[in-house]
């Protein structure tokens, strides 16, 4: 554990709670560990948080992971085996880059970045961008302080449980006929706020305005489409959730004035993504791509890397499914903020929930960066990453320009979140990434080993933590052990200069599916 | 004794891997079904009571048994229904197959997570050494 973790005392207390490992299964779990620890010779250090490995077999680029000694040193070295293929894939530019939250993923690691240029045969890979397509975080102000909501906790826990549909098995109340889903898919957010869910207030505050251009609903298959017809508005499960939070600690005050954060405020976090139609498109191109590689002449050091030129057709294809698939997910998150509305509205009216933020974190996105000195467009996979543009950027909405794009990291649901800000040197560190949260510690069997779902939920409340969820054993597998300390992750980030670390927040209603 | 054909989770970072061995291949394919299936919920509590009809197409059997799962997701999702009953026939680069299940019941069933996807992390349709097959791979949730 790092000295973040140790510093925050309770959550220390809380944490030793989750750990009642038998000594046999403390052995067993280090051994595996053991196994899989990185080999920190297989890399050059460039700083306390930079590792870079230099390009060898068939690499074109180098590969970097940002994270101090004790994070790499903890990593899977699947996360090696990964961000090298990448370092493989035609037309990459610069480096692959892994964050500090890093681990194995599909193909790319979970936190792995990575930059391709169009007119050198750059590639555009679904494992690039994840199953769960634009999956992202979005935080709400509510204008009220903690003493305001606490006598209101239990009822309000039990009212968002019930307005927010969330596990497998729940369903929206709103439907979409073949125009309308097809609307909902060009025009994302702002599609929503349309439908009459939410304020044009709230696209400012969203990435794209609430729209990525270019979407082609046309490239989205009929099965897609039909895996989202009762999914809108619906949170999913595994990590995905709805809480309600209060701001714990401020490290920047003059970041999070401008952010509109201060300590004992109470704001809200959704994180969910695409949801089924995000799955299904991730899962038919994945296929489709694997299949064509060998015809684009790409050599796949892995299937699930699988990739297709930009400027192919199946490339083309999937760039204009993949954008409506964003759209899918900002326009979900719209709809999860205005059933939270109408929600906290019957327990407590005087909430005034404005958007803060949204960030999504499974993306491919063209943004201009500079290479060399010279700036480019470039296509920038983001899987498990957070776009972390510095102050002055034309893309952050005016009023939090100057000091940065908000990040925003999820935690685990006992241990917190956080707030960063997005750095003028993250540009030259990752095309301006940072990290996106925890990543797991361990698999969600040993989770299930090691905690009971009933006696989590109970200790959690004792610490004021109230978690509503359809599945008990489904608490036990996102128990906060079962996470790296997310406080080292995002120390490393903010010593890396990826994103500087502006707030803590703590939950104090968790929903999850 | 050894079972004859059984199905396994095995552990990958963030999410489940799905196994099945068995004296066939197609067999494999259906204890890795009932594997998917216990991700979700407790196999034993699914009743095969309706019965739905798939079809896949791959050009080799490691992708032909993601498509296998694949389908199973879809299904699941889309009609909302937990399977425990597979028969499936296997050739060159089809499958077709009746998953027998029921509509998924909430307070009965506690679903516990959602499955989004077969991946090709882990990846394997192999006879072992001993005659067994087996097919496995990670499952995105």
């Amino acid at each position: 554990m790092g000295n973040g973790w140790r510093s925050v005392s309770w959550m220390y207390e809380v944490a030793k709670l989750f750990y009642p490992l038998s000594l046999r299964e403390r052995v067993r779990v280090n051994l595996v560990r053991r196994c899989m620890i990185m080999d920190l010779t297989l890399f050059q250090q460039h700083s306390d948080t930079r590792w870079e490995i230099a390009p060898h077999g068939k690499m074109r680029v180098p590969a970097v992971i940002y994270a101090d000694e004790p994070l790499i040193r903890d990593m899977d070295n699947k996360v090696y085996e990964q961000i090298c293929n990448v370092a493989t894939l035609p037309g990459i530019v610069q480096a692959a880059y892994a964050m500090p939250d890093a681990h194995w993923g599909y193909g790319f690691p979970i936190g792995g970045v990575a930059a391709f240029d169009p007119d050198h045969g750059g590639v555009i890979s679904a494992g690039g961008v994840g199953f769960d397509i634009s999956c992202g975080v979005r935080t709400l102000h509510t204008g009220l302080r903690r003493s305001d909501i606490m006598a209101r906790q239990k009822d309000l826990a039990d009212e968002l449980f019930r307005s927010v549909p969330a596990g497998l098995g729940s369903t929206g109340g709103i439907r979409l006929n073949h125009q309308q889903m097809d609307a909902m898919l060009s025009g994302g957010a702002q599609w929503a706020v349309q439908q009459g869910y939410g304020t044009p207030e709230d696209l400012q505050r969203v990435e794209e305005h609430g729209c990525m251009a270019h979407a082609k609903p046309a490239e989205v298959s009929d099965r897609a489409k039909q895996r989202q017809r009762e999914e809108m508005g619906t949170l999913g499960s595994g990590n995905h959730y709805l809480e309600v939070q209060h701001v714990r600690e401020i490290f920047d005050a003059r970041i999070a004035e401008v952010y509109g954060l201060h300590e004992g405020d109470v704001v809200i976090s959704i994180h969910c993504g695409s949801r089924g139609l995000g799955h299904q498109i991730g899962t038919e191109f994945l296929k489709e791509m694997a299949i064509s590689a060998a015809q684009h002449g790409i050599e796949l050091p892995d299937r699930e890397l699988a990739c297709a030129p930009i400027n192919s057709e199946i490339g083309q294809r999937y760039l204009g499914a993949m954008r409506a698939g964003i759209n899918c997910a900002l326009a979900n998150r719209q709809i999860i903020t205005h059933l939270t509305r109408e929600a906290f509205a019957r327990i407590i009216p005087s909430a005034q929930l404005n958007l803060f933020y949204d960030v999504s974190h499974n993306t491919c996105k063209v943004e201009t960066h500079a290479v060399q000195g010279v700036k480019q467009p470039l296509f920038i996979h983001r899987k498990g990453a957070t776009r972390a543009y510095g102050p002055g950027h034309p893309d952050i909405p005016v009023p939090l320009r100057a000091v940065g794009q908000p990040v925003l990291i999820g935690g685990s649901m006992g241990t917190g979140s956080y707030v960063l800000a997005g750095t003028t040197q993250s540009e030259t560190q990752a095309f301006s990434s940072a990290c996106h949260g925890a990543g797991r510690a361990m698999s969600r069997h040993q989770a299930t080993r090691q905690w009971q779902g009933r006696q989590l939920v109970d200790e959690l409340a004792e610490h004021g933590i109230m978690i509503r969820s359809p599945s008990l054993r489904g608490v036990a597998e996102e128990a906060p052990g079962a996470y790296k300390d997310v406080s080292a992750v995002v120390d490393a980030a903010d010593k890396a200069g990826l994103a500087r670390k502006v707030a803590r927040l703590e939950p104090l209603i968790v929903i999850k599916g | 004794m050894a079972q004859a054909e059984y199905w396994e989770h095995f552990a990958h970072g963030a999410d489940i891997g799905v196994r099945g061995i068995a004296a066939t291949e197609t067999g494999a394919f259906v204890q890795a079904a009932v594997a998917l299936t216990a991700v979700i919920t407790n196999p034993e509590s699914v009743a095969a009571t309706l019965a739905v009809s798939v079809h896949c197409e791959a050009p080799d059997h490691e992708l032909l048994f993601a498509e296998w799962l694949n389908a199973l997701i879809y299904e699941m999702a889309t009609r909302n229904m937990l399977f425990s009953r597979f028969e499936l026939r296997l050739d060159a680069t089809s499958l077709d197959a009746t998953l027998w299940g029921e509509p998924i019941d909430v307070p009965r069933h506690t679903p516990v997570v959602e499955v989004k996807g077969a991946t090709y992390t882990e990846l394997q349709v192999v006879q072992q050494a001993d005659g067994k097959w087996l097919a496995q791979c990670v499952v995105d949730v």
